[in-house]
């Protein structure tokens, strides 16, 4: 064995793959634990009247009714909000911004601001839309806010989407006497679409999950209605859940672990719908 | 400068030459690409560029088609004329002038969509949608590209389930099928097996009749079995343009002769 070495490179290669398959179980690990904790936990409440029961001061009696409405509500809203301006801004950059300093520079921010925690979010939607602007505890303050979240990761999954389209395809197009945007409409967008929905359907589920900025921003924690406008007060199951954690009776807690099984099936479909579309264009697509 | 433009007219009645470049200068940024060049393309014949890798002839040839206008920071000087039209001129709609110039690239580019679709895309883009009309559209292309008997039963499959060399023919379907009259080729059998080069050949030997074609080739044998001119490329300067057996057994220039005898390139 050669004296360079404290130990050999085989011996290194197969600690280094021990090392690894360690570091990846510990994380499966604590995953796991907490998943069937939740589910041993849960399971049991979950019945039909979890779903339709309104909010109670009695545990058994209270249901995930309203916050499961005021969850649809507020995603649709931000949806509606984020998608249009996230997604054509993500184009705008990708395919006729110049290539520039400045470019750079807010290429660079825009990925930060997808780094940003969600509470600085959550503090600047309070000032600019529940009182500046006067939306109030609304479902537009919180759609506005989940729609700023989630911006920055639609702009950014977009451009790659886009930036993943070979040159050689525009080229045909252009050379063909396509313009611009007839080249974005059949060639770009047809290739890229399956990567924009994933990033579509991932910073959805991250907008599910989110509860730091809608305490913020004013969602409440008891709401016996079901909001019907973009104007009306509302809950989201994040936020019931949080609330159920914090009571002390047992069978709030109870709750809480079932209101969270729903939560991560929620985000587990939309998860797998993600990697589902995925696959699906990139066989469709790859050349 | 007009005055010289004028006396060109004059001098050379109209159509006797397809394409006319004068005194041509290109830059990416500062670096200038090509220097000076000027040629002159007969309608209906196949000219072939050649000249070692980084000599400018792509660049050159992309000029016709106005396809460096993609490319942030390209200067372009001089005169392009085609059918005597200056094309770098303001009033010139480049969108539609390209539908006049047709281009087949390096490696085939087919849209992931279906083979009829990818035939029918330049159709398409100019609002064609009556389905008669782009049929019979798409079948004329895919018979003149020699592709028609192996695709005519599965048109609805994805482009992408064939070959390289039926790849490279659809685009040259898909090029024609909005009727243009000048076929650009960018080594279009560079990435293609002995086989499938052999047939995109004998296509552009056929295809000579209805287009103007210019091919930007590696391969000499193919520029000597294809092409009625030869011009080699040396440095972003055109040295010799000249027939293409003249070029191949006789050329006038040194550096021409070293190249085509394999010394350097």
């Amino acid at each position: 064995m050669s004296k360079k070495h404290l130990i050999g490179p085989k011996l290194q290669d197969r600690l280094f793959k021990i090392f690894a398959v360690l570091c990846t179980g510990l994380g499966l690990l604590v995953l796991l634990i907490l998943l069937i904790d939740i589910v041993l936990k849960g399971i049991d409440r979950i019945n039909w009247s979890f779903f339709t029961n309104l909010p109670s001061r009695h545990p058994e009696e209270s249901g995930i009714y309203t916050a499961l409405a005021g969850m649809v509500s507020l995603l649709f809203f931000t949806l509606i909000i984020a998608l249009p301006v996230g997604i054509l801004s993500g184009i705008y950059l990708q395919e006729y911004g110049k290539r520039n300093k400045l470019a750079k520079f807010i290429e660079i921010n825009i990925s930060n601001l997808a780094g940003v925690p969600s509470v600085i979010y959550g503090i600047l939607g309070l000032q600019l839309f529940v009182r500046t602007a006067g939306f109030g505890n609304s479902i537009l303050a919180g759609a506005l806010t989940l729609a700023l979240l989630i911006m920055p990761v639609i702009i950014v999954s977009t451009r790659e989407a886009v930036k993943a389209v070979p040159d050689s395809l525009r080229e045909a197009s252009f050379g063909l006497g396509a313009t611009k945007w007839q080249t974005i409409r059949r060639v770009v967008l047809p290739v890229s679409l399956g990567g924009i929905l994933t990033g579509i359907i991932l910073s959805t589920s991250r907008a599910i999950g989110e509860t730091a900025p809608l305490i913020v921003v004013g969602a409440l924690a008891y709401v016996p209605f079901v909001p019907e406008g973009p104007m009306d007060q509302y809950t989201s199951l994040p936020i019931q859940i949080f609330s159920w954690t914090s009571r002390p009776q047992q069978g709030f807690i109870i709750n809480a672990a079932a209101g969270i099984i729903v939560l991560l099936l929620f985000t587990f479909i939309l998860n797998g719908t993600a990697i589902y579309l995925r696959n699906r264009w990139y066989k469709k697509t790859t050349i | 400068m007009v005055q010289k433009d004028n006396n060109l007219t004059e001098s050379i009645p109209y159509g006797l030459y397809k394409l006319r470049v004068k005194d041509l200068d290109l830059y990416y940024g500062a670096k200038q690409a090509l220097k000076g060049i000027s040629i002159n393309i007969e309608p209906n014949t196949v000219t072939a560029f050649i000249g070692p890798s980084g000599c400018g002839k792509s660049t050159f040839l992309r000029c016709f088609n106005r396809m460096n206008d993609l490319i942030e920071n390209v200067t372009i000087k001089g005169e392009v004329m085609v059918d005597d039209v200056d094309i770098y001129k303001n009033m010139i709609d480049v969108y539609e002038y390209r539908k006049k110039i047709g281009m087949v690239f390096q490696k085939p580019n087919p849209f992931p969509k279906s083979i009829f679709e990818n035939v029918a895309f330049g159709l398409r883009i100019n609002g064609e949608s009556s389905k008669s009309v782009l049929q019979e559209t798409v079948e004329s292309a895919l018979k003149q590209a020699a592709l028609w008997d192996e695709v005519k039963d599965i048109l609805n499959k994805s482009a992408l389930t064939l070959s390289g060399g039926q790849q490279q023919r659809l685009c040259i379907a898909r090029a024609i099928a909005v009727k243009p009259s000048v076929l650009l080729m960018d080594e279009p059998a560079s990435s293609l097996d002995p086989i499938s080069t052999a047939k995109i050949e004998e296509l552009i030997y056929q295809l000579k009749n209805r287009f103007t074609i210019v091919i930007v080739t590696h391969n000499m044998q193919q520029a000597a079995r294809i092409s009625d001119k030869t011009a080699f490329f040396y440095i972003g300067e055109l040295i010799e343009f000249d027939h293409t057996d003249k070029i191949f057994t006789n050329p006038s220039k040194d550096a021409t002769q070293n190249y085509i005898t394999g010394r350097f390139g």
